[in-house]
């Protein structure tokens, strides 16, 4: 099987996805489809669901209804060691890195090594400097997280994230808090990623001259529904308003009733109950 | 508010309770069966329980609260010594003060202070640092690594605790009579080793078994106390404030409690 060389293959499918917090549906019927070696940016404000989709798709909670498939295995039927296989193909760089704070950094990135292969502690010693070396942060391997920029941080968690030669990268709001200059680093080092390994890659952010930089297709999402998925040009020039209102940083303007809106603020919370 | 809505309100309440109750239990449950799988089936299913962080744990949970342990049993001992010894004064028995000591550390004493203190000093760790892994997405991180966070956390710190309770229960048994011995050297003039024969004379395997098998179990209520509120933190660093200090109290009063109902069945 060749599917990394075959682009025209799907490698996450999602479909009619549907996901609730308590009461509150949150993804109303998901629809998406990403090819293998391609940069899908998933953008939306703030309560849109995409760093929720993220979260499903990753396999961390299971879907009032719907499947999600990554590499043609529907994840919401997989048993946990079939889970556990799959896992091997990803690599997720979280928002805040989510590095282990009381390891080294080396310690870090060689714990899926440790955890999945049987090397040896010299060649996974090596192996963690190689990409240390991509993200360009050799030479600071025996530091924690706690001594870290950052940036830095960001970079050590994509270094984890790429230790095992995933199939899948996911990125959570790589760029947030980040100085110009790193934040293009980061997208700089994303496209490296694609062209020198044929990942496929997600990323969720809201900045959009990330987005912009990096995709070669982005989603939409508002409201828990998809507005639009499209190449990054379509995107720019949808005829969608709230689509446009979102690239174009326009607040949204919602006309309210005069009556309901004081309903509202004069409404007492504890009748409801 | 009519009555009826207060009786509605009461029914609906207590149910919610018993509810949430009768599902952290569930929960506690399936935490200790799943700790204790990695530990027997992790090898054979390549993902074992590792050594480093169980040796870690074990540090951090047992040789370092060597020295407090320590100083609370030996201060346990000479503070039964003199209660003992002004009791039985009124009967002309001070003599038999080791009795009362030898008994009433290594049954009572030495399990129930270890275990509040290990409560307080690491129940809280494990759910501050478990909570804190939690709201840090590392826990998340963990799992789509395909580490099983149970396994990876749970059981390490699980297994320290009910290897290091009992340990340092031999340690308190052993301070809390030499606290005992020191007093009653100095107020009764016994010597050390008239003492100590008198407490090998007087103590069973019974009873020092009895203290093992208190520690035991409350080692396992401090592990599974702090490992369950630590990983259903949420609320950020107000959450993390909220367990630690739940895990903390719980685990006390299910320590005493359980000590409680032990006593009771094992004494009488």
């Amino acid at each position: 099987m060749n599917t990394q060389k075959d682009n025209s293959k799907i490698a996450i499918e999602v479909n009619k996805l549907v996901t609730h917090y308590g009461p509150r549906k949150i993804l109303n019927g998901i629809d998406l489809e990403i090819k293998h070696g391609e940069i899908m940016v998933i953008m939306g404000g703030s309560g849109s669901g995409k760093s929720t989709l993220l979260r499903y798709i990753l396999g961390l909670h299971q879907p009032t209804s719907g499947a999600i498939k990554l590499l043609e295995q529907d994840i919401t039927k997989l048993s946990a060691d079939d889970m556990q296989q799959l896992r091997k193909n990803m690599g997720v760089a979280f928002q805040g890195g989510a590095l282990f704070g009381s390891m080294t950094v080396g310690d870090n990135i060689r714990l899926p090594l440790r955890e999945h292969t049987e090397l040896d502690e010299n060649t996974m010693r090596i192996m963690s400097r190689l990409k240390l070396e991509v993200v360009n942060l050799a030479n600071f391997e025996n530091l924690y997280p706690a001594e870290l920029s950052g940036g830095m941080i960001k970079r050590a968690a994509l270094a984890r994230a790429i230790v095992m030669d995933p199939k899948l990268l996911f990125f959570d709001e790589p760029s947030a808090g980040l100085d110009p200059v790193a934040a293009v680093e980061l997208d700089e080092l994303i496209l490296q990623l694609r062209d020198a390994m044929n990942m496929t890659i997600v990323v969720v952010t809201h900045e959009l001259e990330s987005a912009y930089k990096i995709a070669d297709r982005i989603t939409v999402l508002d409201q828990g529904d998809i507005l639009v998925c499209d190449t990054v040009e379509k995107v720019r020039n949808s005829a969608n308003l709230r689509v446009q209102s979102l690239l174009n940083r326009v607040p949204r303007n919602d006309d309210v009733d005069a009556d309901e809106y004081m309903r509202r603020l004069t409404e007492n919370p504890d009748k409801k109950h | 508010m009519t009555r009826a809505t207060v009786i509605t309100n009461w029914i609906e309440n207590v149910g919610r309770g018993t509810v949430r109750g009768l599902e952290e239990l569930g929960y506690v449950a399936a935490l200790l069966f799943e700790s204790l799988y990695w530990l027997v089936r992790g090898r054979s299913r390549k993902q074992p329980v590792r050594m480093p962080s169980l040796f870690h744990e074990a540090m951090q949970i047992g040789v370092k609260a060597i020295p407090i342990c320590a100083v609370l049993s030996f201060s346990i001992g000479v503070m039964l010594a003199i209660q003992g010894i002004e009791s039985l004064k009124t009967f002309g028995a001070e003599a038999q003060v080791i009795l009362g000591i030898a008994l009433s550390i290594s049954r009572e004493f030495s399990p129930l202070i270890i275990g509040i203190l290990i409560a307080g000093r690491s129940g809280s760790a494990i759910a501050a640092r478990l909570g804190t892994m939690h709201e840090s997405q590392e826990i998340d991180a963990l799992r789509v690594m395909g580490v099983n966070p149970i396994r990876y956390l749970a059981s390490p710190i699980l297994i320290a605790l009910i290897i290091m309770m009992p340990m340092l229960t031999i340690l308190g048994n052993v301070m809390g009579m030499l606290g005992g011995a020191v007093y009653t050297n100095i107020e009764l003039n016994i010597s050390y080793t008239t003492y100590a024969d008198r407490t090998l004379e007087i103590l069973s395997i019974y009873d020092i078994m009895q203290g093992i098998i208190k520690s035991i179990v409350f080692a396992i209520i401090i592990a599974l106390v702090g490992l369950s509120n630590g990983f259903q933190v949420n609320g950020g660093a107000e959450g993390v404030g909220r367990a630690t200090t739940r895990a903390v109290v719980l685990s006390i009063t299910y320590i005493v409690i359980a000590d409680m109902i032990f006593t009771y069945f094992l004494n009488r």
